[in-house]
């Protein structure tokens, strides 16, 4: 079957609608939702951005080897002012390495077929709830360039994936401190935790759900697919979820490092 | 017994409002109940769709206190106090008071290329249940149209109607992409012909199926993940330059397909 | 003002559920030029409401099966009043039209090598329902309808017919209707006609049927000359929900009872262990050990009575509740609750779940359901030569429900989907056949066109009448009291007279508000005369037949007459007959069965 042979039937155009010519006839708190999107995106925006470009020091916590997942992995300058071992390759690097870490996550994130439909709806109003007028006289959806970008989803996963394993050997080296011995304190657990909701949020992905099986036509056939695709979709249907519990915990384990690396609160020994 | 307001909209192509209608309430009623009472009592020609009364068949769609639902699948007591705006689907062209032109639905129809599977071997086809569930999500569909009617894609920008086949036929062309005995490759014409980059993938045909049909978790975005496969893919795209193959036909895409 | 559309086709075919969609595609395929007219919006008929599946004996669960186990289930099913020929040609084809589906992509549920899975009902010895989970209707009309869209079939759709054309030779010539949402007229020339237009169950109170049921194809067959047989055999199935009152009538599928449900009064008793026939004796478990045991193992012990044929299991839960027995609204408890896992019932039976959980605001996980009987299939119909649908008329094929004979007097569960099948295969067949071997134009009689227009278009001229919801109101009080599942002489009789009472107040009609577009006054006022036309077969035929039989029950004859068996009850009218017409009943003989199959019931006895 190719393209063309398909009969384009007519759609007749213009006909009166009914009910009343207002934007929307619902009566309950249809607001609330997108409220809440705006406010805590822009929340996590404003700090994010602040932690990058400004939050310069105290992203690292020798004593419990604690990095801030903003700053992971380290290179440049700031590395060595801040005693993170890093790769001495990126050393010119003179600006907060978070720059262009956070393109992947950001990019990730941005590509997100929930944060898309979250954002869509909040910050974008098209539509801002179901059976409420679009804000958008103009609608083109993601035919049209920017948003025809929204396809390659799928290669900032496996960007993510790299950031997951990044976080992951973090994670495990906030285990070994420097002072010799394997130790765990709230710290590595908050590291760990950071890291599990990462990969959760990466592994409910739709982009892995259709790479894991979701592609293939006959799961009969492909038992290892089915098995891989069986995991991912349960997991799939909690990714908003996933994707929200991620991002607070993403700033909030940034904000923790902080405050026990300036001294403000003490990173509790658990043994 | 208490007496329920019923704000209604009245009228055809050439206009309409909305009108109060005062009825005693009686228990565990639906809102069809309401409707089909009035009709017998106050407004005999009062215009709605029905069949099944039991949520089957789709016909009772409409919008109630603004969001669109099934009248016969509403009950009464589960809406909040006071009076209840019933209104025709917002999305087609009006007939008469509460029911509308779907016609859109039916041409939508019309334009899916056929399901087209190999010969049927003797004694039918062998398929394995895990291979028909996908499918069978899709085929509990009853055609309400809800979902199309509450698609901003063309409930606000009408011109869209030309190309876009909307929720209710993703689901059909996912559908048959997932049928483990087609043999067409239907992802081209999707993304080309039907629209499906116009879904911002924002989920109010979802949140509308009576049938709780996963409609953009399981058939639109797997759709954009197979439009992706087939077209956008840029180290694909790459790798069709480098070499110089073109993209599979679908016949291609058939053959080497298990 | 002669002013209607016209349109001309080889084959018309009136309803859009299984049986016409089906006729349609056989008779598209056999290049002819086609349309389905249907009032509703197509893939809306009651077909889509059918829950539990359609029987063919594919052997794929139970290999014992085959179709004289089939034809014999049928037959015994019916009570023996079938039209063999019918009953032998559906068990022998259904599973090639079942297969048929899945080639336009259907869907069935599987059994663990990949076949089609089969489930149990009332009166089928075997495991033998192809379903998908409770929505087979839904899969069985979406598929046809997307194979009949594919082929570019014509459809005309909420295009209500109200009359049947007949040439000066007799021979069917089209149709006239009008398009619901516009008001306006439209005509059909036709070389043939084929009637699918389903039931009738819209005339009784408590039914599971929608607004279409209203008979419309087994009226205007027999005002147009055609004879309609057995109206009276009418199945009420034994499980409608009871409660809340505005669902009354709406069904619970027997894939409940099939998949392990069973029906307790308001002793928790399983009454149906007391209501077993003796013709039904031998196969029927007669402890509720051997029953359970039967669901896993079909050779373990015998079929519980809950799966008895619905007629029977229908005239006990009415026992049970004049006995005091019921549950609190007036039904009994069918429950699966106890029985089954939560997950096993909302995989198996999904629909009821929700149907119960939003309607009634029930879990039926976890509580018993209320069932009570409600109206919900007619067996009788339209008489039809078996193997081409062909009716008296010329031109004029029949299939699906409104059709008579193939399921007797009380039809088996699932048996009505696959009578769709097969049966609007052999329509299409037949009506190509005839059209075959048909010459000459058609021409239609401008003044009988204008003359039905004018009959339909009274109720808007009256300055005062009745209204016409309150007749419907009234003939369904009328027809669940007196020609209900249990009937009497004398309320029979009340009956034919009251009914006659109603067609009074039906003539004098009035449609308030002038405008035709989408006016359901006036579509219920143009339903009024098939319903009440039906109405009084049902009722006649009641009368006539005393004996009590499948779908019909005497009380005042509680047992089966032999002389009774071997008649059908046909009713007919001259052509140009209507609702105020007289109604003739005539007793006419069975078709005799031949020896080779009759054989198969000897040697079960
Ligand atoms: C709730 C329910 C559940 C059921 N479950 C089962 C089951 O599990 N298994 C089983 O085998 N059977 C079941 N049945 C029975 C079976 O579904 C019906 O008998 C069967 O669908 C009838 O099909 P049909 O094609 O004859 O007509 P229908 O599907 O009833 O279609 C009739 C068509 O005729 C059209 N029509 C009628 N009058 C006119 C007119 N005047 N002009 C134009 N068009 C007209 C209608 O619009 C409609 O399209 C069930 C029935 C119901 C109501
Ligand atoms: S998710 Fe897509 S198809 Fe569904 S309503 Fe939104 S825009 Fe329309
Ligand atoms: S997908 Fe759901 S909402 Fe859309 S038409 Fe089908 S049943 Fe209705
Ligand atoms: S990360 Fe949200 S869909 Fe891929
Ligand atoms: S009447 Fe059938 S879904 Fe409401």
């Amino acid at each position: 079957m190719a393209v063309d042979d398909v009969t384009i039937t007519e759609v007749k155009l213009g006909g009166r609608r009914g009910g009343p010519d207002v934007p929307t006839l619902r009566t309950d708190k249809w607001w609330k939702l997108p409220l809440t999107t705006v406010v805590v995106l822009s929340a996590f925006v404003v700090y994010a951005t602040w932690a990058a470009f400004l939050g310069t020091s105290n992203f690292f916590y020798e004593a419990h080897n604690l990095l801030s997942p903003f700053y992971s992995p380290c290179f440049g300058h700031i590395c060595q002012t801040n005693n993170v071992t890093s790769s001495p390759f990126l050393d010119w690097w003179k600006f907060s390495p978070a720059l262009i870490i956070l393109v992947f996550p950001l990019g990730f994130r941005m590509t997100c077929y929930y944060y898309r439909k979250a954002y869509y709806r909040s910050f974008w109003r098209s539509p801002v709830a179901c059976a409420v007028q679009d804000a958008h006289t103009k609608y083109t959806g993601e035919t049209k360039a920017p948003l025809i970008i929204q396809n390659i989803h799928r290669y900032f996963f496996y960007f993510g994936l790299v950031f997951n394993v990044l976080l992951t050997v973090d994670a495990v080296q906030a285990f070994i401190w420097p002072g010799g011995g394997v130790h765990m304190s709230i710290g590595t657990l908050v590291l760990c935790l950071n890291a599990s909701l990462l990969w959760l949020y990466s592994l409910s992905c739709h982009a892995c759900r259709h790479m894991c099986g979701g592609q293939v036509r006959n799961f009969s056939q492909h038992p290892i697919r089915h098995k891989l695709w069986k995991f991912v979709t349960p997991l799939n249907a909690k990714h908003m979820q996933f994707a929200w519990m991620s991002l607070v915990v993403v700033a909030l384990t940034d904000v923790y490092v902080r405050l026990v690396a300036s001294g403000t609160i003490t990173d509790l020994k658990i043994f | 017994m208490t007496d329920l307001t019923m704000r209604i909209w009245r009228g055809d192509e050439n206009g309409g409002e909305l009108v109060d209608y005062t009825i005693e309430s009686q228990e565990n009623e639906v809102v069809l109940d309401v409707i089909h009472r009035l009709q017998a009592t106050q407004i005999p020609d009062l215009a709605c769709r029905w069949n099944c009364k039991a949520g089957k068949c789709g016909s009772c769609s409409a919008e109630i206190n603004g969001m669109p639902r099934l009248m016969c699948m509403t009950r009464m007591d589960q809406l909040p106090q006071g009076p209840v705006t019933i209104t025709p689907m917002r999305t087609f062209p009006i007939i008469r008071d509460l029911v509308t032109d779907v016609s859109f639905n039916y041409e939508m129809a019309k334009r899916v290329p056929a399901f087209n599977p190999p010969p049927m071997p003797e004694g039918g086809y062998r398929m394995q249940q895990i291979d028909v569930e996908r499918g069978q999500e899709f085929r509990k569909c009853i055609e309400c149209f809800m979902c199309q009617n509450v698609c901003h894609v063309i409930r606000d920008h009408e011109e869209n109607k030309v190309n876009y086949a909307g929720p209710r036929f993703f689901i059909r062309y996912a559908e048959l992409e997932m049928h483990p005995l087609d043999t067409n490759d239907r992802r081209e014409l999707v993304r080309e012909k039907m629209g499906l980059g116009l879904c911002n993938i924002t989920k109010c045909c979802t949140e509308v199926c009576p049938e709780h049909i996963k409609i953009t978790d399981n058939a639109i975005i797997p759709l954009k993940e197979r439009a992706v496969d087939a077209h956008y893919d840029p180290v694909a795209w790459l790798g069709r330059k480098i070499t110089g193959r073109k993209k599979r036909t679908a016949d291609e895409a058939a053959a080497d397909r298990p | 003002m002669a002013d209607y559309e016209h349109h001309s086709y080889d084959v018309i075919i009136i309803g859009a559920g299984g049986a016409g969609l089906r006729a349609a595609i056989e008779a598209k395929q056999r290049g002819l030029n086609v349309a389905i007219i249907c009032k509703s919006l197509l893939g809306k008929a009651h077909t889509v409401m059918a829950e539990g599946g359609v029987a063919a004996a594919m052997g794929n669960v139970y290999e014992e099966d085959n179709w004289q186990v089939h034809f014999r289930d049928t037959m015994r099913g019916g009570k023996m009043l079938n039209n063999w020929r019918m009953a032998q040609l559906h068990a022998q084809e259904s599973p090639d039209r079942v297969l048929e589906l899945e080639q336009w992509g259907a869907l069935f549920d599987r059994t663990k090598d990949g076949k089609i899975t089969q489930r149990d009902f009332g009166g089928h010895r075997y495991a033998r329902l192809a379903h998908v989970g409770d929505r087979t209707g839904l899969e069985l009309i979406r598929t046809l309808q997307q194979k009949a869209v594919s082929m570019d079939i014509d459809v005309f759709m909420e295009c209500k017919v109200l009359r049947l054309l007949r040439d000066d030779q007799g021979a069917i010539s089209g149709a006239v209707g009008y398009w619901r949402p516009t008001g306006e007229f439209i005509t059909f020339s036709a070389k043939s006609v084929i009637l699918a237009t389903g039931g009738v169950g819209k005339s009784w109170k408590y039914t599971s049927n929608s607004w279409e049921g209203t008979g419309d194809g087994h009226a205007m067959a027999m005002w147009a000359g055609a004879d309609l047989i057995d109206m009276e055999c009418i199945q009420f199935h034994p499980t409608g929900m009871v409660w809340p009152l505005s669902v009354r009538g709406i069904l619970v599928t027997e894939g409940v009872r099939g998949d392990g449900g069973v029906l307790r009064n308001s002793e928790q008793k399983r009454f149906m262990f007391d209501y077993i026939a003796d013709m039904f004796k031998a196969e029927t478990a007669s402890s509720e050990e051997e029953a359970d045991k039967w669901y896993d193992d079909h050779t373990a012990g015998r079929r519980p009575p809950e799966l008895l044929p619905r007629d029977e299991v229908a005239r006990a839960i009415n026992t049970e509740v004049k006995a005091g027995r019921g549950s609190p609204h007036g039904g009994v408890f069918l429950d699966i609750a106890s029985r089954r896992s939560a997950e096993f019932i909302r995989r198996r039976l999904p629909s009821m779940y929700h149907q119960f959980m939003e309607l009634a605001g029930v879990d039926i996980t976890t509580t018993a359901m209320e069932v009570g009987p409600t109206c919900h299939y007619i067996m009788g119909g339209v008489r039809v030569d078996a193997d081409t649908t062909a009716t008296a008329i010329p031109g004029l094929f029949a299939a699906g429900e409104v059709a008579g004979g193939m399921h007797g007097s009380n039809r088996l569960g699932g048996n009505s989907l696959s009578d769709l099948i097969v049966f609007g295969r052999r329509a299409g067949m037949g009506a190509a056949d005839y059209i075959e071997g048909r010459s000459g134009d058609i021409t239609l009689d401008a003044a009988q066109v204008q003359a039905i227009i004018n009959e339909s278009l009274v109720p808007f001229s009256r300055e005062e009448g009745e209204n016409p919801y309150d007749i419907q109101r009234d003939l369904q009080e009328l027809m669940q009291s007196n020609v209900g599942i249990i009937r009497t002489g004398s309320e029979l009789d009340e009956a034919v007279v009251k009914l006659e009472e109603l067609k009074e107040r039906a003539n004098n009609v009035i449609v308030k508000g002038n405008t035709r577009v989408y006016n359901p006054a006036w579509n219920l006022a143009t339903d009024l005369p098939a319903m009440l036309t039906v109405s009084t077969c049902a009722a006649l035929g009641a009368q006539a037949r005393k004996e009590s039989r499948g779908g019909h029950t005497r009380e005042d004859f509680p047992k089966p007459d032999a002389a009774f068996g071997k008649v059908n009850m046909v009713l007919s009218q001259e052509n140009g007959g209507g609702m105020n017409a007289p109604v003739k009943v005539d007793p006419q003989p069975i078709l005799e069965m031949p020896d080779d199959l009759k054989v198969l019931f000897e040697e079960a006895k």
